[in-house]
């Protein structure tokens, strides 16, 4: 064995678009590579299908049919979209568990010159990719079977574009905090994310109006982007039916982007701040390259 | 400037109460003084549990002090932690870490992508030191699929291929066979020769590896630095003084604690083995022997074997700690 002859790199440091394609590319990687294509396609389509089957049921049972009422449209449309709240959330802050429990590669990527958060970013993308996969599966399942109004010729583009964006960011930024968190616990930081995207299911108004909840508990919501952006996405998607849904009748949809707009500065800002700081204790703790064996 | 230089370091870990113990703190580091000029190949010697990677931990800015300080190339580990990261690295021994659904060569690729170098420069890299180490016909063998020994590999590659300026080697050899150990030795020590702006600290609990492979060695036990010279200096330290190989026919710990009591003794250790007790002795010097005999003839024990020999560092360890560096790892969780 001789030692290689290699360039002196001493000053290493990657753009954050290079730390953010590698790391995208690592997260399709582990989201495509547990099966063949194929089985992965099939999967795919089956899940958000099976998904949307269940929905189906219980409306069937709780109001005996008629899925072209503005109540099922919304609560199909918010349900659909809800996949996405999951994916980007767990898509971020699983990859800190993921990493360190499961690869204990966590400690290695956290000595290299990478921005973490935006590895975090890299590696959600793929879930947050099949997730809008899944997003048009139930969708046109909808239009198609259930002969649901959603008529692309009527859809507002351009506020379904500004909503997705800002919704997609402060759901990465939640993601982050979640992540953030992640780092410096031991026990049952694998359902942290699951025990989110359930109190995030009851607060956000995706299956049913904020106003059937007790009072204290419609603030929690109001306090959510989550409740604003799915607003948003059904007066986007189905224009008249989605404003009459109740959520946020009295505000525009201009005044809504504003809220939802105000909310990703903030949360954006938190989440910058919270990672800070909990990364501050986990190196004071010890917790970057533990393993909890939970 | 140094390479690495801690100054008074510390690091206190802080255990929480359970059902079994109360809560306490674990001293991993304690008043540590250390200086690795830049272009050495420096050693951590001590017993699993000794502070060796809690060391590694700080100075790689995974864990923060909880005094003292630490300095990487002149840089505070606790207030520019991302300065440092892009010019150190790290390899931990005896684990399996690595994504096992990525080929040696795509785990390798990711990780040089995230120290910024060129995809060609990375690729070509990569193969020259995968040759180096023996595992280039195993660049698209999924990392899952190799034994502990290549996994091991692979990371020693993974911690050169972004040629950083100061390297950090955790157990390197820990999980290899004797033969592959052999060669990373090699290797490690031609890296470090081939380059002297290249620093490399590794930590070993492996006597030879220190003694065959280190310009200088730091003896580490308790959290606390005992000793730190060239492996010929620390040995020289025990030149005035006797190291003896003994097998007795019997001796119990009871009369081996007597046998401290005599004049000249400096330290030593009592193993029991199937014919009798073998004993390692540090001392004064030859005129103690007589004394040493009548005391075993005294207590019924014939000598089998007597050998003077060089000191070791095994020996040095035992003249600083009162035991050697097994039992203290018998008698410390790490």
């Amino acid at each position: 064995m001789s030692s290689a002859e290699t360039t002196p790199n001493s000053e290493a440091k990657p753009g954050k678009l290079l730390t953010f394609r590698t790391s995208a590319w690592l997260g399709w990687m582990i989201e495509s590579n547990w099966t063949d294509p194929f089985i992965f396609a099939i999967y795919s389509i089956i899940r958000p299908i099976s998904t949307a089957a269940i929905l189906i049921v219980m409306y069937l049972v709780i109001r005996g049919g008629d899925f072209g009422s503005a109540d099922f449209v919304n609560l199909y449309i918010g349900n659909a979209f809800f996949i996405l709240v999951g994916a980007a959330i767990q898509g971020v802050s699983f990859g800190i568990l993921d990493d360190r429990e499961h690869y204990r590669t966590l400690k290695y990527i956290y000595i290299a010159p990478v921005r973490v958060p935006v590895y975090l970013f890299g590696r959600s993308v793929a879930s947050i990719l099949v997730a809008c996969f899944s997003v048009l599966i139930t969708l046109g399942f909808g239009i198609i079977f259930l002969k649901m109004p959603i008529a692309l010729a009527e859809v507002k583009w351009g506020l379904f574009a500004a909503a997705f964006v800002l919704g997609m960011a402060v759901m990465i930024c939640l993601g982050l905090m979640l992540g953030s968190w992640t780092l410096i616990i031991k026990n049952n930081a694998w359902s942290l994310g699951e025990s989110l995207g359930a109190g995030l299911l009851i607060f956000s108004g995706a299956v049913f109006p904020l106003s059937v909840l007790p009072v204290p508990l419609q603030w929690v919501g109001s306090a959510l982007p989550i409740s604003y952006w799915l607003t948003l996405i059904r007066r986007a998607l189905v224009p008249g039916i989605g404003r009459a849904y109740p959520m946020y009748t009295n505000l525009s949809d201009q005044q809504l982007i504003l809220i939802l707009l105000g909310f990703t500065l903030v949360y954006a800002a938190l989440a910058a701040l919270i990672y800070k700081r909990f990364d501050f204790i986990a190196r004071e703790r010890g917790n970057i390259d533990m393993v909890s064996n939970y | 400037m140094f390479a690495v230089e801690t100054e008074a370091l510390g690091r206190i870990y802080k255990v929480k109460k359970t059902r079994k113990e109360a809560a306490h703190t674990l001293v991993a580091l304690d008043n540590v003084n250390l200086s690795v000029n830049q272009g050495e190949l420096f050693g951590l010697l001590g017993p699993n549990g000794a502070g060796k990677t809690t060391l590694i931990k700080v100075l790689t800015t995974l864990l923060a002090p909880s005094s003292g300080f630490a300095h990487v190339n002149g840089l505070d580990v606790a207030r520019q932690p991302e300065e440092i990261r892009r010019q150190i690295n790290m390899v931990s021994g005896g684990e399996t870490s690595g994504y096992g659904l990525l080929t040696v060569r795509e785990n390798l690729w990711m990780f040089t992508q995230f120290y910024g170098i060129p995809s060609r420069q990375a690729n070509a890299r990569i193969m020259e030191l995968l040759k180096i180490v023996g595992l280039e016909d195993r660049a698209n063998t999924k990392s899952s699929n190799l034994s502990t020994g290549l996994r091991q590999k692979m990371n020693i590659v993974r911690g050169f291929m972004t040629d950083p300026t100061v390297l950090f080697l955790d157990e390197p050899t820990l999980g290899l066979d004797v033969g592959a150990a052999r060669d990373v030795r090699r290797f490690v020590r031609q890296w470090v020769d081939d380059d002297p702006t290249r620093t490399l600290l590794l930590t070993t609990h492996y006597m030879v590896e220190a003694e065959e492979m280190c310009d200088r060695v730091a003896i580490i036990n308790q959290g606390k630095i005992l000793a730190c010279d060239t492996p010929q200096n620390l040995k020289q330290s025990l030149r005035s003084e006797g190291v003896y190989s003994l097998q007795v026919s019997a001796l119990d710990e009871k009369d081996f604690e007597e046998l401290k009591g005599i004049a000249g003794f400096r330290q030593g250790t009592l193993r029991q083995v199937e014919s009798g007790a073998e004993l390692e002795l540090v001392l004064s010097d030859d005129s103690v022997l007589a004394g040493l005999l009548g005391f075993l003839t005294a207590k019924g024990s014939r000598i089998t074997t007597l050998h003077k020999r060089e000191a070791s560092l095994e020996d040095v360890f035992i003249s600083l700690v009162g035991k050697s560096m097994k039992d203290v790892e018998n008698g410390a969780a790490d």
